[in-house]
């Protein structure tokens, strides 16, 4: 009872980095809150879940393992959390903030009556008053969300309605395991009494997922263009500059709607957090909902050809003129001087 | 095969284009300055709807949306496009709902359009970008869902074949209706507003529009059947007010704060061959690239 959970999200038997990040948010979270941290996993051969998530500080691993159950559906999935958390009455629950818990997250929530925070940037605990009830309230999980297109940041609470839950892009917590040797223990379920077989309604027929072919996350180096490189062939600059100091390619929101780079490119808040060591923004004017994405790396090149861009008030280098003159330029002296 | 389509539509203020007098001198929204709009992927989930309705002739597509008296606007630019009609859903006690309350609050106004045998959507709203709602008013319809729709291949012997464009990948699944779909920004596009549905829909008013108009107006509405939309209370759709608007909602918004990010010193340099050079000796020679 009172413990927080977090929903695993498994890909050909393998728990999906954002729940690991989630695991480890997780972790901290229920120390602090002096309660178990308990995974919950559903799907099909689920036999190496335990040896994934147990040294991320798991305290009780529930599994559901049903060959119904992989690839996901919403309904079957939905069952088996609401009734699992009726039982259990968890304080706190998160999912990812993916196709799967954006689908998941919602039904679970309107079931329990339990309020829901989509895409929270962070997690704290905290007191809260209710000034006009005169009440007050203990460890409150502050869910903390860019609202208004990422205008304004907004902390979120559910006073009275459990579990306290949140989405939580990938890329955004970071990934740490807490003792290679934690023990957990593991609770398996007999999936018939959570799932009828009315909640087989939607079928998957067909999938192709791809493993991701871009690794932005993990990259050292990031060459990230904006809506300012003018087109899909500028953004060819940024690939050569790129494969010649050994980066990957980012891109902005605005950049990915207008169709230069691919929407796995994205940086910012409806995109990856990023935290390399040095960042080339190139015709990137730095909208908040970009920053906020990316004000975390330790060294930040600003190209843009005006100099009154946002973007420049966080950069350590400023360079004022077009990234098609300056790129060819950056590359032509790498060379040089590399040698 | 004709089939009874409602899709959910919201009004919302423009946040894509924020221009510099978006935000007040004091870092508050500047809400006047950002235009209010369709909500682009309810756009989206329009045309899949219209797309039905001209594959299944006798289909009717059927607009449901919640917010102020203004927001009648989305009910026209529907009709503009090919809709068949619409509800309005608006009264003081919806204001301040969170996502909870305003799925109650649609699903009981779908109780109350009666019959259907699909809900199609957009997959979130540019204001929140939270992805709750149309998952919410499923399951409070006690339906299913089938989210992230790029396209609606195939609606056959009761069920529909849909094809999901994921973070990685795609997926077509099948499933019987009635169910909600929530269609993704990557769908095609709605089709541009038709000049003949212009012409019959423009002065349509809802009850709210048509106490605020002059004499004229009112004259014209009585000659022409058309030109009423439907407005609903709470009360019209036999909404429990305590589960409408903040009483309903679970979630509570503690602190808005602005977003500030720290400044740092900045080093200037322009384009010129010699300070480009200078920098990339310094990044080589610190071990921050090579």
């Amino acid at each position: 009872m009172n413990n927080l959970f977090v929903y695993l999200e498994i890909e050909n038997g393998k728990v999906e980095d954002v729940s690991l990040e989630l695991l480890t948010k997780g972790r901290t979270l229920a120390t602090r809150l002096n309660c178990r941290l308990e995974a919950v996993a559903v799907g099909q051969s689920l036999e190496t879940i335990g040896e994934q998530v147990f040294p991320y500080g798991v305290d009780v691993l529930h599994l559901f393992d049903d060959a119904r159950l992989y690839p996901y559906t919403s309904l079957p999935h939905t069952s088996i959390l609401v009734k699992l958390f009726e039982a259990e009455k968890p304080q706190i629950a998160f999912m990812g903030a993916t196709s799967i818990g954006r689908d998941l997250g919602p039904r679970v929530s309107s079931a329990l009556f339990s309020g829901l925070t989509a895409d929270c940037t962070a997690l704290e605990i905290g007191d809260h008053e209710e000034k006009k009830e005169g009440k007050t309230y203990t460890d409150l999980l502050y869910q903390i969300r860019p609202a208004f297109g990422g205008n304004i940041v907004a902390t979120i609470v559910n006073p009275d309605n459990r579990p306290q839950m949140a989405t939580v892009r990938e890329g955004v917590m970071k990934k740490e395991i807490l003792d290679a040797n934690y023990q957990g223990k593991t609770v398996s379920y007999d999936v018939k009494k959570y799932i009828s077989d009315a909640d087989f309604v939607v079928s998957v027929i067909e999938r192709h997922i791809e493993a991701s072919k871009v690794n932005i996350k993990g990259a050292p180096i990031i060459v990230a263009g904006g809506y300012g490189m003018g087109s899909k062939e500028n953004f060819g600059l940024l690939y050569d500059l790129a494969n010649t100091i050994g980066a990957e390619v980012g891109a902005s929101r605005a950049a990915v709607d207008a169709g230069f780079a691919e929407h796995e490119r994205q940086i910012g808040q409806t995109g990856v957090t990023v935290r390399p060591k040095l960042y080339i923004a190139c015709g990137i004017s730095g909208q908040i909902q970009h920053i906020a994405g990316m004000q975390d790396a330790s060294m930040i090149i600003a190209i843009n050809n005006d100099p009154n861009a946002p973007i420049n008030a966080i950069a350590d280098y400023v360079i004022t003129g077009e990234a098609e003159t300056v790129i060819p330029k950056m590359i032509k002296y790498y060379k040089k001087n590399s040698k | 095969m004709s089939l009874k389509i409602i899709v959910l539509a919201k009004q919302v203020p423009d946040t894509r284009n924020v221009g510099k007098d978006a935000m007040k001198a004091d870092g508050t929204v500047n809400r006047a300055a950002l235009p209010a709009i369709f909500n682009p992927e309810d756009l989206n989930a329009l045309e899949q709807a219209l797309r039905l309705k001209d594959q299944f002739p006798g289909s009717t597509v059927t607009l449901l949306t919640m917010g102020p008296p203004r927001a009648a606007d989305i009910i026209r630019e529907g009709l503009f496009r090919g809709a068949d009609g619409g509800y309005l859903l608006t009264d003081r006690v919806f204001a301040g709902a969170d996502t909870l309350a305003t799925s109650y609050a649609l699903h009981m106004a779908i109780k109350k359009i009666g019959d259907f045998d699909l809900i199609i959507s957009g997959r979130q709203a540019i204001d929140g970008d939270t992805a709750q709602v149309g998952p919410q008013v499923a399951e409070k319809l006690g339906i299913s869902q089938i989210t992230y729709a790029e396209e609606i291949q195939s609606i056959a012997n009761g069920k529909i074949t849909v094809k999901r464009r994921l973070e990685r990948g795609v997926e077509i699944v099948e499933g019987h209706l009635p169910l909600l779909v929530t269609v993704n920004g990557s769908a095609p596009d709605c089709r541009p507003r038709n000049a003949k549905l212009i012409q019959k829909y423009k002065y349509a008013k809802t009850v709210s529009e048509r106490q605020a108009e002059s004499n004229d107006y009112v004259n014209l509405c009585h000659s022409r059947t058309c030109l009423f939309l439907n407005e609903w209370s709470a009360a019209d759709v036999n909404a429990d007010a305590k589960q409408c608007g903040l009483s309903g909602s679970p979630t509570k918004v503690k602190k808005i704060e602005n977003v500030v990010f720290q400044a740092k010193e900045s080093k200037t340099l322009d384009s010129s061959d010699q300070q480009i050079e200078e920098l990339m000796v310094e990044l080589i020679t610190n071990h921050t690239i090579g």
